[in-house]
């Protein structure tokens, strides 16, 4: 059972990060690369690692992906111009 | 065409590779060497109850200083970086969020920022220490900014805390070297009851001044992207 749930989140992980590369939209791929964070956390609590699996759902799927957006956001936006999508 | 053959010639060997050490691999049901020695005698050693705690402060310190060093050149290079942009573009003035996002701050900021300082002052007895703790300090700080887009947090007061504790850090270790065994022993102070907050010398004090100095830092690292 076990095995099963950590082989099912690890092609989450595959398929999370193969869609990070694939989606077109930069927001959404942003966010399924937070998504392949997360999962991999929760791979680290299966197999025993709890002090690895806070860090990477802190850091790699928690602040990683807001340091994306906010960067993102900062690239669109043109100098003058106060749009800010 | 020639590219993706080459693609194509760089996929096939690292399937070799990675096959070659798919195949070999067994799992092993044995601790080797060093690690032995971190199992049995760790706990009697330097008395802190999450044994990975006195590996990661203790036994590797060394390599904690550089994560950390790691870290702070990072967000150093991060700010120096975004600084240049900042002089151009005039203070936005942006919509405040909704009154339940508001509200939600003033409730679960404080719970946040207390499981934060929880984790990185118990790093010695239970899973999680100042990396961790930092980092949800952090994500306090981060759901501060975006419920509040037009409030700041004081950078001076940010750096004053990183730098400070950065500092403090380093004392320390070079403390062990005086009283101790060597550079960042933890057995300055004693090693108290095992298991109890107040124990295993220098690692909760060694990881309180990470969990400031990381929650400091990515806290000052997110508000200068969000300027």
């Amino acid at each position: 059972m076990l095995t099963f749930l950590t082989l099912l989140l690890c092609i989450g992980i595959l398929i999370s990060a193969l869609l990070a590369t694939y989606l077109r939209s930069m927001v959404a791929a942003i966010v399924s690369a937070g998504l392949a964070g997360l999962f991999a956390s929760v791979t680290y609590v299966i197999l025993a690692a709890p002090d690895v699996a806070m860090t990477e759902a802190a850091i790699g799927s928690g602040i990683t992906t807001v340091v994306f957006l906010f960067a993102l956001s900062k690239t669109r936006s043109k100098p003058g111009s106060k749009a800010n999508d | 065409m020639l590219k993706r053959l080459f693609m194509l010639i760089a996929l096939v060997l690292i399937a070799i590779l990675f096959f070659d050490v798919a195949s070999n691999f067994t799992e092993r049901s044995e601790l080797s060497g060093i690690s032995q020695y971190y199992v049995e005698q760790g706990a009697e050693e330097l008395g802190a109850a999450n044994l990975v705690t006195s590996v990661v402060v203790t036994y590797r310190g060394l390599d904690t200083l550089g994560e950390v060093t790691v870290l702070f050149i990072s967000a150093a290079g991060a700010s120096l970086l975004l600084r240049r942009r900042r002089n151009t573009n005039k203070k936005l003035v942006v919509e405040e969020s909704s009154e339940i996002v508001q509200t939600t701050l003033s409730i679960m900021f404080p719970i946040i920022m207390l499981f934060g300082v929880y984790i990185f002052i118990n790093g010695h007895l239970t899973p999680g220490g100042g990396f961790q703790g930092g980092a949800v300090v952090a994500s306090a700080l981060l759901f501060f900014m975006l419920a509040r887009p037009n409030d700041s947090i004081s950078h001076k007061l940010l750096m004053k805390i990183e730098s400070l504790s950065g500092f403090t850090y380093v004392v320390l270790g070079v403390l062990g070297v005086i009283l101790a065994g060597g550079f960042l022993d933890n057995r300055v102070l004693g090693l108290g009851e095992f298991g109890s907050l107040f124990s295993a010398g220098l690692i909760p004090l060694i990881y309180i001044l990470v969990g400031l100095k990381v929650g400091s830092e990515l806290g000052s690292l997110l508000q200068k992207f969000r300027e």
